[in-house]
């Protein structure tokens, strides 16, 4: 793993912590929740122009076309659950982010995988 | 009475849950026909309609349209337990999302339309009670 998906899933993890206990207490996520999540999402376009350099170079077997498709796909997940989230702003709004989080979560070690096993 | 729509409540996470899956097993679907369809062209075809139940599924449950969400689900549901037990662990590279159950996301493929029938089934006995609380 790049020393980046260590950070961004690290972060992932405490943000899945933290939403669960949201969710347990029945409180909303503030200001400093969504900051966070903003930051992954910067994070994970930063991983996107890494990965693009990379197939750029020597890429052995790699299934480019799934690697690519994971990158871009993991732009868009944090933002539609933020969107679909905001429609109903109870507990059930912050388990659509949480289902976010992990999903991204899941896409890091999937291209993890990709890479290694090339 | 929103708190008896298909996408409120649990149904909101739901839904997204589902289109989730909708967009990963679709384009997961598409890149393999795409890039190489000769190797396992059932495989492909069947990983291209699993992604079609599940865009059908969001589309239900976001729209409140519960016979065709109890349907679809009904045809997930099948779908990952045949392909489930006909599958080979083994075959990855031939694999769909419903493939050993879903072993490859989590298992939440098998999960989803237990949880998707349980939530309708509720809401259908919330609805036809005379007072709901």
């Amino acid at each position: 793993m790049t020393v980046l998906q260590i950070v961004l899933g690290a972060i992932c993890v405490v943000l899945a912590v933290w939403l669960v206990v949201l969710i347990v207490l029945d409180r909303l996520p503030g200001d400093l929740l969504y900051g966070v999540l903003a930051v992954v999402e910067i994070g994970l376009v930063v991983q996107l122009v890494i990965g693009l350099v990379r197939i750029s170079g020597d890429h052995g077997d790699l299934n480019v076309a799934a690697y690519v498709g994971y990158l871009v796909g993991s732009l868009l997940v944090l933002p539609a659950a933020f969107v679909w989230a905001a429609g109903e702003r109870t507990r059930s709004g912050t388990a659509v982010l949480l289902v976010g989080v992990l999903a991204v979560t899941f896409l890091f070690l999937r291209l993890h995988q990709l890479w290694t096993y090339r | 009475m929103s708190e008896l729509s298909t996408k409120h409540g649990l149904g909101r996470v739901l839904v997204f849950v589902y289109g989730l899956f909708a967009v990963a097993a679709t384009a997961r679907a598409l890149v393999q026909l795409a890039t190489d369809a000769s190797t396992a062209p059932v495989a492909y075809v069947l990983s291209l309609f699993s992604g079609l139940v599940y865009i059908v599924a969001t589309w239900a449950l976001a729209t409140d349209r519960r016979t065709v969400a109890i349907a679809t689900i009904l045809v997930e549901l099948t779908g990952v337990l045949v392909i489930g037990t006909i599958s080979h662990p083994s075959d990855l590279d031939h694999a769909s999302v419903w493939s050993d159950y879903g072993n490859g996301y989590g298992f939440v493929p098998l999960v989803l339309p237990l949880v998707g029938l349980w939530w309708l089934w509720r809401l259908g006995r919330q609805g036809s009670s005379p007072a709901p609380t």
